[in-house]
């Protein structure tokens, strides 16, 4: 097997040799030719576009109430308006712009409780990966523990006893995420540690540190990132999901699930209440899910070679 | 293989004292058990009564000894809202909940892999294109939301079906299928994608040479290796609908176990929040367990200790 590994495959031998930009330029070939890809990328930057420029693009103040204006329907109804196009809440609350405020909360939580999960995840699977023994033993003991339970009763327990805040959901979700990323992140140190490269880069006298920086850690860094895409979609869904029963961001925060929410009780008199966070999460979980089905073909030159 | 079996045993015993342990420190995150039961208007005299009267004031590794020893028999104490012990107040729920979980369960068996199926022997067909959008589309639904779209279209607009509760014979379907399509998605790729990596191994080539009828390869050569992933999807899958199934049991109403947990952490009713941890999170290292033996069954090399 170490023989096979160890003959230079030519196209991971050009990538050595293109600089920044060519690789870009690659990807970027690669993106185009995967039509999914250019959706995928396209529609989740519509929802970092109305996180990041909310205030500038959203019509109204997301928690301005209007009792006036309550309950009205969309534009094109024939009690609608164009003043809100999408309709207004129970409380007249402009319904578009506490959909665009909503992605905020989404990718606030989708983003660090990634960020949280992926740091504590990289660090115990790699010390577990490359330690071995009753390290490993003990970590991954944890990391089945916690993988084996109902995620979202966990995630539910946790969020009951905690309290509403964003932080806490923050944490909850980047705690309860960490054993993936360990798990994976073990799984592939222990792969990249037997693999022909890092074997002769020891018999070449390369030492532990060089080891782990310059062969193990830019290995891990495609597996993760697509993880990373996964997950994040993953917390988005289960945001909304706590949010629908009240358990995450407080009430007041325009985040989509606290709208589905609120719209439940009005699903059969003002359905538009909760179709339009609906299809926002739907919308962002389908961008997520076809970036992360690229990048795994696209970072993973094995599966990059098998396709067209 | 009953090695094997044995240490999967071993392990699930294991996890179980870890449930305990997380579950125990769960309720002691916030620093005061006492004050997250009590409700927001109780005063510090009835809070530090309560704390008296559950034992709260005890030293950490006193209560927790005591929390697990009547854990392990099945005493979670007393639900604050019934007033009654709240295992049995769980198993009560059980039968719905296994009614929900298993029609779900069906519903993505029988859609998800035939057409997984027939995507991965014709890829590129027109099934194969429809299945891999409902795949896609099934995972990327939120499932609260179609609930309620589905609500809206076949309880409410149409009145095929009804709309929540248990009590009709129907009133499982609109539940059991929101709660089955994520599973039914996640089948329909893992079903294609194994079909077609295993139709281009080796041994089916020899198989084709041996001139054997395709059927037959199909059958006997395809089938079987395609079984081996699914069985352990379709068991992890169970297990997550088992304790996953809080949104959808609330919004239809279904008297199960989900709904119940609603309730309770409504109620502030830790004791029975915890019985229902407990008991769902064993439920579901039960069903693992059983996964894994399925699983030694169909494959010899697990058995075999490969």
């Amino acid at each position: 097997m170490a023989t096979r590994e160890m003959i230079p495959r030519a196209d991971s031998m050009l990538d050595v040799e293109r600089t920044l930009r060519d690789r870009l330029a690659y990807v970027g070939r690669l993106l185009w030719r995967d039509r999914s890809g250019v959706i995928g990328v396209l529609m989740f930057l519509t929802v970092v576009f109305a996180a990041v420029f909310a205030p500038l693009i959203a019509p109204y103040d997301p928690l301005e109430q209007n009792l006036r204006d309550a309950k009205m329907p969309p534009a094109w109804y024939a009690e609608g308006s164009w003043e809100h196009i999408l309709g207004t809440d129970n409380l007249g609350r402009d319904l578009l712009s506490r959909v665009i405020y909503g992605a905020r909360v989404s990718l606030t939580v989708g983003f660090f409780g990634v960020l949280i999960a992926s740091t504590l995840g990289l660090v115990f699977g790699a010390v577990a990966g490359y330690l071995g023994g009753r390290v490993d033993a003990v970590i991954m003991s944890v990391v089945n523990l916690i993988l084996s339970l109902p995620y979202l009763l966990v995630v539910v327990v946790i969020a009951a006893v905690l309290g509403r805040s964003l932080l806490n959901v923050i944490l909850i979700f980047g705690i309860t995420d960490t054993p993936i990323f360990a798990r994976v992140t073990r799984g592939e140190v222990l792969r990249i540690r037997q693999s022909g490269y890092v074997e002769s880069a020891i018999s070449a006298g390369a030492g532990t540190v060089r080891i782990i920086f310059d062969h193990i850690v830019p290995n891990l860094i495609g597996p993760l990132i697509t993880l990373a895409t996964f997950e994040m979609s993953a917390m988005i869904f289960y945001e909304a999901g706590l949010g629908f029963l009240g358990l995450s961001v407080p009430p007041s925060v325009p985040s989509w699930g606290n709208m589905l929410a609120a719209g439940r009780k009005y699903l059969t008199s003002y359905p538009w209440l909760s179709t339009w966070p609906g299809l926002a999460i739907m919308w962002t979980s389908l961008s997520m899910n076809l970036l992360g089905d690229w990048l795994r073909d696209v970072l993973d030159p094995r599966l990059r070679r098998a396709r067209k | 293989m009953q090695r094997y079996f044995l240490s999967k045993v071993g392990q699930s015993i294991l996890l179980l004292l870890g449930v305990l342990v997380l579950v125990f420190f769960l309720l002691r995150l916030t620093g005061d058990p006492a004050s997250l039961m009590m409700s927001r208007e109780a005063t510090p005299e009835q809070i530090a009564a309560f704390r008296e009267a559950m034992g709260f004031n005890r030293p950490l590794i006193v209560q927790f000894w005591d929390f697990a020893t009547k854990a392990i028999v099945g005493d979670f104490g007393d639900s604050l809202h019934y007033r009654t012990p709240a295992l049995p107040l769980v198993l009560e729920r059980l039968p719905a909940t296994v009614q929900l979980a298993g029609t779900a369960l069906l519903i993505a068996v029988i859609i998800g892999i035939p057409i997984g199926l027939v995507g991965g022997f014709n890829p590129g067909s027109l099934i194969d294109s429809v299945g891999r959008l409902v795949a896609l589309l099934g995972q990327s639904i939120p499932n609260f939301w179609l609930a309620l779209i589905l609500i809206l279209v076949f309880a409410v607009g149409l009145g095929w079906l009804p709309s929540f509760g248990r009590d009709a014979p129907t009133s499982v379907i609109l539940p059991a299928f929101v709660l089955g399509l994520p599973t039914l998605g996640q089948l329909v790729r893992l079903t294609r994608s194994a079909v077609l990596e295993i139709r281009g191994e080796d041994f089916i080539r020899t198989a084709h040479s041996k001139g054997l009828q395709p059927r037959v390869i199909y059958a006997k050569h395809v089938l079987r290796n395609v079984a081996i992933p699914l069985i352990s999807v379709i068991g992890i899958q169970f297990g997550y609908m088992l304790g996953g199934s809080i949104i959808i049991e609330s919004i239809f109403a279904w008297p199960g176990i989900g709904q119940l947990l609603e309730q309770a952490i409504g109620w502030r009713d830790f004791p029975l929040v915890l019985a229902i941890a407990v008991f769902t999170s064993l439920a579901v290292l039960f069903i693992n367990l059983l996964t894994d033996a399925a699983y030694a069954v169909v494959d010899p090399r697990i058995r075999y200790g490969h």
